[in-house]
């Protein structure tokens, strides 16, 4: 994309608005159909039984009781899938236990009932007999020579001698001399940080309605982040042919990354398969937290040389990170996403990917980066706070700029980490007087932010209004994005576009709404759809006017001749053109098909007032400030939706959340009484600063925004902690028995 | 599962006569949480909300009887109970959301049987008695003799609570309950304690209950912090005193939701806060 492509921000009409979102009435109605809404005539209950083991062996199931008892219409097991091809060979495991159950909730079989009542009487008589194994579910040690090994011989070559089994491989970044810059610093700061697991929390549990016709056709309403890879993988395990399965996303309530891969829905799939019935299966909540995707526990090591005046001389970082019972934990991009902020001579970091007896670890909004942020951001606050520096000014003074080589690798364009950080120092909640017990914390955050497949489809209706087909569940307000975009491009009201999520039978492949991709890549196809709409709508006019079309433009949402030696023509409107189109060649559409690339890196820094009960070691947050750079915010309020969800999700893994496992490797907290996620009564309102600095990748500059803002507030309120208690937390989450433990140990 | 919704004491007693798998629906927020996520499966649910006074507040020897059924929002809008019990009435409306509080009940709370129940340290220390009906008639029970142990309690089959009595409050006292939990809502007691009492002219203390929630198997009437306190102005040393007493009396596990230390050290830390509460309401000032 050229840059004199991008729009400037004065010529903006529609973009940088704040119109109603056009899925929120049904929303706030309760009208909108989400993933347990659908209903089909004859249609089953599915239910899961899941391993009461944390790790065991399947030596026998025995359906053969439960598929006797009236009213149960099919029984699945792994042995139904039989081989898938290898790139679905974990997922179908993780879905159904093959030769062992690996966590406490994973599924070891499924019945299809007539009601739930028969399901559940269904699920007690299977008979499964188990072999029950040693088990391991904390990173360090399941790292270590002699940890129960979940997968023998998947280690690899990555990894040198003296570690477990589970430690499947290893990666390193950087570049410089970290042990000679560390010998140039005037002080080193070496800690161990450690993180709990969280899960996404979002509040609509998985859920979906298969059917499958005798001929094999396939169709599927799921609550998802991505339709169209549900339909390729459950295609691929079920062996068909991805034409035949068509997958309708509902709408979705959360995901935050925890609905990237699919759950139920093979199982759901092939239980609709063996019945010859719909068959529909709901989530509890219990199942939601023992066995979908929360993301990677850590144990994180970092060491950071700075100079009295603030310059780092060298920094490294030692990640690890388990991912639950299958490889992928997302310590490749903490260990990238580290120190991106920082332009520095000498950095290094070393990931490690392990496996442990819990759930597979999902995507969770910017996965990996926020671990790894804390603890960089608290090494470096400690650093700041020693030599009595402004931890603002010691930042700035070694923040990433354009040109500055990323420790990750690439040399970055205009970016806008300083202009984050200057907005801070500028703002009046830095030098806000604080009270006793009360602390004030800062920390930066990087994300990269993704492009990928993209599919677009614009159609102009024969009235003149416009509908825009895209391929990504609205998550976060895109369908009014996307309609903005439309409506800016076409020069027409915002009310004269709708946009809907088309099914995977609609459009080609789109990538799944993840990393912050949506209103930058789909944004970027449905711009340039709707070009291609006004370049056909320009032919129409030159055909009506008999003139060439080089010498037709587009402008307020009508064509026009484009001087004054292409002849008077009145202006025809984008109604008026419709109204003929049946004369001039048939229907108008425009589409745009496009890998997108120029996702455009994004940062962000904030800042948070905590106060620290001195008796309890509660915290409370007190006040807390986002600045991001946005790019160019499409819709500021949705922007600001984002940067104030991402930062009380990251309060809440600083303070309360956290997967908590017993010694019998059982998940103790399976719920939301004891899975705490913040309560609006725990937070102030989040204010927001949107920076824009415009992303040259994007016609409109646009930037991904939904992931960043959950980079910083661990750090943040842990700097923020540390303060007000006069101890360095080094461990998340802070509860409140942590931090009394923390502070009256400090008192000796 | 059947339901049936007597408009007597007499009816429902009959209903619940001899039938297992009965549980008594009053506000049900626990009862129906329990049935949505599948830990039960009742064959009978006996409503008792439309048994004639059930839901009425009604002043009897200088204190109230609450109908087993009176919602926690219905006693947090009800001027007596706020001004002679106002730990009580904090108590209960601490539990669950705005919602939540249409419904619960302080009879239900108390029949949960959960040791780290809001409301039963508040009517502890308030010295609430339950009546109780059931097959063999009627009963006064203090509300400390219900628990039983975590989910389980004293009474009988077939047997339910009619009505909660709060005694007359007497002159110079005051309530407060306070709770620790790691939100500021929507959240589990990790350590809970009530504190009733009653000054003498000199603004000793007279008389007190003190109770403890959430740091044994059910809660606790602490007498030795009754004592710590007794005959003395709450100053600075009576309020350590009380303090360490409760932190010493506290039989708290680590779990999930705390440590032994932490629950300990925070019984006491709530003691102390507590006390000065209900001081202040004893001389009638603002708290």
């Amino acid at each position: 994309m050229a840059l004199d492509d991008t729009k400037k921000t004065k010529d903006f009409k529609v973009v940088g608005t704040r119109p109603n979102r056009p899925d929120g009435i049904d929303k706030v109605t309760g009208r909108a159909r989400f993933g347990a809404d659908m209903v089909a005539p004859g249609m089953l209950t599915g239910r899961i039984l899941r391993s009461p083991h944390a790790h065991a062996r399947i030596l026998r199931i025995d359906t053969s009781k439960a598929e006797a008892l009236p009213g149960v219409k099919a029984v699945v097991t792994r042995a139904d899938f039989g081989d898938v091809p290898d790139h679905v060979a974990n997922v179908i495991d993780n879905c159904m236990a093959g030769d062992k159950a690996l966590y406490d909730g994973h599924a070891v079989a499924a019945v299809a009932a007539n009601s739930a009542a028969v399901a559940r009487k269904a699920l007690k008589l299977i008979e499964v007999e188990y072999e029950v194994l040693p088990h391991v579910t904390d990173v360090d040690a399941a790292m270590k020579p002699g940890a129960p090994v979940l997968h023998e011989g998947w280690q690899q070559e990555t990894v040198p001698a003296g570690y477990s089994g589970n430690v499947i491989s290893r990666v390193e970044f950087g570049h410089g001399d970290v042990e000679a810059g560390l010998a140039k610093a005037d002080r080193v700061v070496a800690r161990t940080y450690r993180t709990g697991a969280t899960h996404q929390g979002y509040i609509e549990p998985h859920a979906c309605l298969a059917t499958m016709s005798a001929d094999g056709q396939g169709d599927l309403w799921v609550c998802t982040q991505g339709h169209y890879m549900v339909r390729n993988v459950c295609a691929a395990i079920l062996g068909m042919e991805q034409g035949q399965l068509r997958v309708t996303a509902s709408e979705i309530g959360g995901g935050f990354g925890g609905k990237t891969v699919v759950f139920l829905e093979p199982v759901a799939l092939m239980l609709a398969k063996k019945s010859g019935r719909p068959v529909k299966m709901v989530m509890s909540r219990s199942e939601v937290l023992r066995a979908t995707g929360p993301t990677a526990s850590t144990s994180i090591d970092v060491r950071i040389g700075m100079k009295k005046d603030g310059r780092i001389t060298a920094a490294f970082a030692e990640l690890r990170y388990q991912g639950g019972a299958y490889p992928g934990s997302p310590v490749d991009m903490g260990s990238m996403s580290a120190f991106a902020p920082y332009d520095l001579e000498n950095v290094k970091t070393v990931g490690w990917d392990v496996v442990s007896n819990r759930p597979k670890a999902a995507a969770y909004r910017a996965p990996g980066a926020p671990m790894a942020a804390f603890a960089v951001e608290s090494a470096i606050d400690e650093l700041a706070r020693g030599f009595g520096l402004d931890p603002l000014a010691v930042r700035l003074m070694n923040g990433a700029k354009e040109g500055t080589r990323a420790s990750y690798g690439p040399t970055y364009p205009a970016i806008g980490l300083i202009a984050t950080l200057e907005a801070a120092h500028t703002h009046p909640h830095w030098t806000a007087p604080l009270g006793e017990n009360q602390g004030r914390g800062v920390a930066c955050g990087f994300w990269f932010n993704f492009g990928g497949d993209t599919c677009v489809s614009l159609n102009v209706t024969p009235d003149g209004t416009v509908t825009v087909s895209e391929g990504n569940p609205d998550i976060g307000g895109s369908r009014a994005s996307m309609t903005m975009m439309a409506a800016e491009e076409l020069g027409i009201p915002y009310d004269q576009v709708r946009t809907i999520i088309a099914d995977t039978g609609s459009l080609g492949q789109n990538e799944v709404t993840d990393g912050s991709r949506v209103t930058f890549a789909v944004g970027l196809a449905t711009i340039e759809a709707a070009r291609a709409a006004k370049r056909e709508m320009c032919k129409r006019a030159a055909m009506i006017w008999g003139i060439d079309e080089e010498a037709v433009e587009w402008e307020d949402g009508a064509a026009r001749p484009a001087g004054p030696n292409a002849g008077k023509f009145p202006p025809m409107t984008i109604k008026e053109i419709a109204a003929v189109a049946s004369n001039t060649g048939g229907p108008i559409a425009g589409h745009h098909e496009v890998t997108a690339e120029g996702a455009g890196v994004s940062f962000g820094t904030h800042m948070v007032d905590v106060e620290v009960d001195p008796d309890t070691g509660a915290t409370r947050i007190l006040r807390y400030t986002v600045f991001q750079d946005a790019g160019r915010a499409v819709h500021p309020s949705y922007v600001e939706g984002q940067f104030q969800g991402g930062a009380v999700q990251g309060i809440g893994w600083a303070l309360n959340e956290e997967y908590i496992y017993g010694e019998d490797g059982i998940l103790q907290n399976a719920g939301f009484l004891d899975y705490r996620i913040p309560v609006a009564s725990d937070l102030p309102m989040i204010d927001t600063v949107i920076l824009e600095i415009p992303n040259p990748g994007h016609p409109y500059g646009v930037r991904g925004v939904g992931e960043t803002p959950i980079v910083p507030p661990l750090a943040a309120v842990a700097n923020a902690v540390s303060a007000a208690a006069g101890v360095r937390m080094t461990r998340l989450p802070m509860s409140p028995p942590r931090v009394l433990a923390a502070m009256q140990a400090a008192k000796g | 599962m059947r339901f049936e919704a007597p408009r007597s004491v007499e009816e429902a007693v009959t209903a619940l006569a001899g039938q297992t798998g009965a549980h008594v629906l009053a506000g049900g927020t626990d009862l129906l949480v329990k049935l949505r996520a599948e830990m039960i499966e009742p064959e009978l649910i006996v409503d008792i909300k439309r048994i004639a006074g059930m839901r009425d507040v009604v002043a009897e020897d200088g204190g109230w009887r609450i109908g087993a059924a009176v919602s926690g929002a219905e006693m947090g809008e009800h001027a007596g109970l706020c001004a002679d019990w106002p730990g009580v009435v904090e108590a209960v409306g601490l539990i669950g959301s705005t919602q939540v509080q249409g419904r619960a009940t302080l009879a239900g709370n108390l029949c949960n049987a959960s040791p780290a129940a809001d409301s039963v340290p508040a009517m502890v220390a308030a010295g609430a008695v339950v009546r109780v009906v059931g097959p063999k008639g009627t009963r006064d029970v203090a509300v400390i003799d219900i628990p039983k142990a975590p989910g389980k309690t004293t009474l009988a089959a077939g047997e339910f609570i009619a009505s909660v009595f709060l005694p007359a409050r007497g002159a110079r006292s005051g309530d407060a309950y306070l709770r620790f939990i790691p939100r500021t809502e929507m959240d589990i007691a990790v350590v809970g304690c009530g504190i009733a009492l009653s000054l003498d002219a000199a603004g000793r203390v007279a008389a007190a209950r003190v109770s403890l929630g959430a740091v044994g198997p059910k809660v606790m009437l602490v007498d030795a912090a009754a004592e710590a306190i007794q005959g003395r102005v709450l100053d600075e040393a009576a309020l350590a005193d009380l303090a360490a007493v409760c932190s010493a009396a506290a039989t708290p596990i680590d779990d999930k939701r705390g440590t032994v230390d932490f629950r300990r050290h925070v019984s006491g830390v709530l003691a102390r806060r507590a006390a000065v509460i209900a001081e202040a309401r004893a001389k009638g000032e603002q708290a």
